[in-house]
């Protein structure tokens, strides 16, 4: 264990949805590499109480990686410099001494900013509730064996599923998309035969609830770099592919 | 005091449920939509119930203090689920599983309830299918199983090292179908701070938005909490860092029996802490037990790295002491074991504060693929906490406060001593006793929301309908809803000089230090003479800056500390009452000659249950005798 000395942090402070924010400069002397980043902050915190200042807020709660709470881009990098690592399971080790580090909150028109380096995501949900879902009420389940789902078929749709619903895919995106997050969940339940019965309808729901919120996707592919679940960006053709033959099949099925 | 009936339905074990099920009065669906129920907290339990009762047609409004449902803290669970399903042939049944779960509980479960729950256990497998959710799956496509501690069968699923967080969102999918269909009203951001009683029945909750501050009430014909443990009355645990007990603590203030609190679990494969720094521990899963072996060196203080200390220099010591388990012996069992070897000066790692988890062998024998596939993310996850890489040096572990067997006392039906107001998942103290079995508590959230409160909850309501409920413009509502303003203007008015976070850290220092994994006498008695007087300085010297009036995480944190605070103290008074070792209660006084737990079935075959009489140093216990017929009471052993 050794320590990182004469951190700046640059560090995003909004008073609520309606200021205009602005950077304020903080110094730590002196910081544990073992410390993660957003332990780093808790000091920071507590100092801040300490002077008699209000702390600063910011969304975290498991901080080992699989809730999704944790944001904040680092040096403009969303969740930070390390690949596959959300913020709070990124650690002091990866910084060296004397470094200064901008810390912001995701920055998206989807994702208004609540205070300091909070925001709001629950445009997330919003996707989710118009059909991320295969609809099986509690109690007519068939045997869990009953249907054979390959290794590889199952593989595929767990490989989606690992989506944590952070929002780095939105916050790194130069347009603000929210692309990689609604295909991970469509491929995630189209992949599986329990999700076959509403397919189309699924994804065209999804899809236009999406287009509501966020902006378009023109391919950069800052999503799946930012993502810290590695969710391959292949997931957003999966997506277009069944959107298209929505528009087909959901017409027949309406005039049938 | 209400009533204080467990409502064990009559006839055979093994048809209790069946017979509960055929007698509970039903509510018709058109006066379904009739009825409002609250669901506080939007874990497994919270979800499911919320999606499931909201499906037959009641009004639902869930309540979340996170940001969106799906973050809540069963998405950490990494091993798996427990089902008697069988599938793998292994002489698994509902009752073998109903009898690991009483053994692995230290028989301080109730029968009844364990022996539904080993029922439904094979439903939920079914249901989570039918979801979506991307078990692990044989080349034939059939469901993947694997073993857990305190069993001899495999009979877990599991969806890679991210079983909990996929049952999540698989009910959290459910339940935002509802959401989207107007079956479900979602707060969130939405925070539990008090439960009203208007003549003896629950009427309904009082909530702060944390964006706002606001302080609001809503009421409702059902209330269910199934807002989590307390493990973080610890500071350090596994916990999410938001994971609190106020909901739980508000309730028993207001009536609710508290029950068992000092059974608490202690994980024996964590990370150990590195820094003083540390604001949690993590997990790494049991299921690594399945093919990681552990071990420290034979001397104390060996310094060498593990690579470079010969097999017979090893101490194998679970292989060792539990030879028809092995790695795979219970978590309370295990963790001791590991605890005695460290403070014999046998451990390992900068801090000497962990044991080795070694998977050179599983390595080997499987090749580094197989253990890929297995243990992929939690091998990341380890690397990026640790930095180092257990494909190559054994991870080094130590025990962690994990998971909570006490909470609120409830009955057959959930329900606690409050009518009205059923307690959930990790927030009850139903099924697992004194020790909980790894793989067993997603199962019991998912058991308790899908399977057991929609028909317990119809039986209750069934006999409300065609009354009138008090709206929230009761006196009872205002008056609570004043008493939470002045309690949270109370945090930012101390102006003090320590933050919460500085109370937490050292009320969590007290209660690891002795109502942690091993308890005297003398020690619980100082912590009850410590604890007080720190509240005290908690009262006083309190800081929290910032306003009452916008998202201010240090108020929200101060309010959460207060209640650790009390809970603390039950924690300890039941720790010192219960004279006897069981399951994760382990008292120093009472051990075999071979330092396993002693339990005293003359005294102690019993649930304690507390009543809040006011003054937290002066709860006053209550006792639900527990009547075994089936399970035959003997001494633990897994040798």
């Amino acid at each position: 264990m050794s320590h990182l000395k004469n951190l700046t942090l640059k560090v995003w402070r909004q008073s609520g949805p309606t200021d205009k924010g602005h950077f304020e400069n903080y110094t730590i002397d002196e910081i544990s590499d073992e410390a993660s980043f957003l332990e780093m902050l808790d000091v920071l915190n507590e100092r801040l109480i300490g002077e008699n200042k209000e702390a600063v807020v910011f969304d975290h709660d498991c901080r080992e990686g699989i809730c999704g709470t944790c944001s904040l881009m680092i040096n403009g990098v969303a969740h930070g410099p390390q690949k596959a690592t959300t913020t709070c399971q990124l650690h002091m080790r990866t910084f060296k001494s004397g470094d200064t580090i901008v810390i912001e909150p995701w920055r998206a028109t989807a994702f208004p900013i609540i205070k300091d380096l909070m925001v709001d995501r629950s445009a997330f949900d919003r996707i989710i509730e118009a059909g991320g879902f295969i609809t099986a009420a509690t109690g007519g389940a068939p045997d869990a064996n009953l249907i054979p789902i390959p290794k590889p078929v199952a593989d595929a749709a767990m490989d989606s599923a690992a989506c944590i619903g952070c929002g780095a895919c939105v916050a790194a995106c130069p347009n603000g998309a929210a692309n990689l997050f609604t295909a991970a969940k469509i491929s995630h339940l189209n992949f599986l035969p329990q999700g076959q019965a509403e397919r189309f309808k699924r994804t065209e729901a999804m899809v236009e609830t999406m287009d509501e919120h966020f902006g378009s996707c023109t391919n950069h592919g800052e999503c799946s770099a930012a993502c810290p679940k590695e969710i391959s960006i292949d997931v957003i053709a999966l997506m277009n592919k069944d959107y298209r033959a929505s528009k087909f099949k959901n017409r027949k099925e309406l005039s049938r | 005091m209400n009533t204080f009936n467990s409502k064990i339905p009559a006839g055979a074990l093994h048809e209790k449920w069946d017979n509960y099920k055929a007698s509970a009065k039903l509510v018709n669906p058109n006066n379904k939509r009739k009825f409002k129920i609250i669901v506080v907290g939007t874990g497994l339990a919270g979800a499911s119930a919320a999606a499931t009762l909201a499906e037959l047609g009641y009004q639902v409004d869930a309540f979340t203090f996170h940001d969106s449902p799906r973050r809540a803290h069963s998405i950490a669970a990494q091993g798996g689920i427990n089902a008697a399903k069988n599938y793998q042939g292994d002489g698994d049944s509902i009752n073998r599983l109903f009898q690991d779960t009483i053994k692995g509980g230290d028989f301080r479960s109730r029968e009844a309830n364990v022996h539904r729950l080993a029922q439904v256990s094979v439903d939920i497998i079914d249901q989570m299918v039918a979801q979506g959710v991307p078990f692990a799956r044989e080349y034939g496509g059939l469901l993947d199983n694997r073993s857990f501690g305190g069993a001899q069968v495999s009979r877990t699923f599991y969806a890679r090292g991210q079983t909990g967080q996929q049952l999540l969102i698989g009910a959290y999918q459910q339940m935002a179908r509802q959401v989207g269909l107007g079956g479900v009203r979602l707060f969130n951001r939405t925070e539990l701070i008090d439960t009203v009683t208007i003549d003896g029945r629950c009427a309904g909750i009082v909530v702060r938005d944390l964006l706002t501050g606001e302080i609001q009430s809503h009421s409702a014909h059902a209330v269910v909490l199934a807002t989590g443990g307390y493990g973080n009355v610890f500071f350090l645990s596994t916990n999410a860092m938001n994971s609190n007990v106020t909901a739980a603590w508000r309730a028993h203030r207001r009536g609710a029996l508290f029950a068992n609190p000092c059974y608490t679990q202690i994980h024996p494969t964590c990370i150990p802490q590195a820094d003083e720094t540390q604001s949690k521990l993590t997990l790494m899963s049991e299921s690594l037990r399945n093919d990681g072996r552990v071990w420290v060196p034979k001397r104390a203080d060996d310094n060498r790295p593990a690579h470079q200390i010969p097999e017979d220099e090893r101490d194998y010591y679970l292989e060792r002491l539990y030879p028809s388990y092995g790695n795979l012996a219970p978590r309370d069992i295990s963790s001791r074991a590991a605890k005695r070897l460290v403070d014999k000066g046998q451990g390992i790692g900068p801090l000497k504060n962990g044991v080795n988890l070694d998977f050179s062998a599983a390595i080997e024998r499987l090749g580094r693929e197989v253990v890929e596939e297995r243990y992929g993310n939690l091998f990341q996850m380890y690397e990026r906490i640790a930095g180092e890489d257990p494909y190559k040096t054994p991870m080094r572990i130590y025990p962690a406060t994990h998971y909570t067997m006490g909470g609120l006392w409830v009955d057959y039906e959930l329900m606690t001593t409050i009518p009205g107001l059923y307690a959930a998942g990790e927030a009850n103290f139903s099924d697992h006793g004194a020790n909980r079995l790894g793989a067993s508590a997603l199962m019991q959230g998912l058991a308790d929301g899908y399977f057991v409160l929609p028909y317990t909850i119809s039986n209750q309501l069934a006999s409300l309908l065609g009354k009138t409920i008090p709206g929230t413009d009761h006196p009872a509502f205002k008056e609570a809803e004043n008493e939470a303003k002045a309690r949270y203007n109370g945090y930012l008015n101390v102006k003090g000089k320590r933050s919460p976070d500085w109370f937490h850290r050292e009320l969590g220092k007290i209660i690891w230090d002795e109502c942690g994994m091993e308890r005297t006498r003398e020690g619980l008695q100082k912590a009850l003479s410590d604890l007080p007087a720190l509240y005290e300085e908690f009262k006083t010297d309190l800081r929290v800056t910032g306003t009452g009036d916008s998202t201010n995480q240090t108020l929200e944190k101060a309010g959460r500390v207060d209640d650790f605070f009390q809970l603390g103290m039950a924690m300890c008074q039941d720790a010192l009452t219960r004279e006897e070792s069981c399951g994760a209660h382990f008292r120093s006084e009472y051990q075999t000659e071979d330092g396993e737990a002693q339990r005293n079935d003359d005294d102690f075959c019993h649930v304690a249950a507390w009543e809040w009489t006011g003054d937290a140093m002066n709860p006053k216990r209550h006792v639900e005798e527990l009547v075994f017929e089936t399970a035959h009471l003997a001494t633990r052993s897994y040798k």
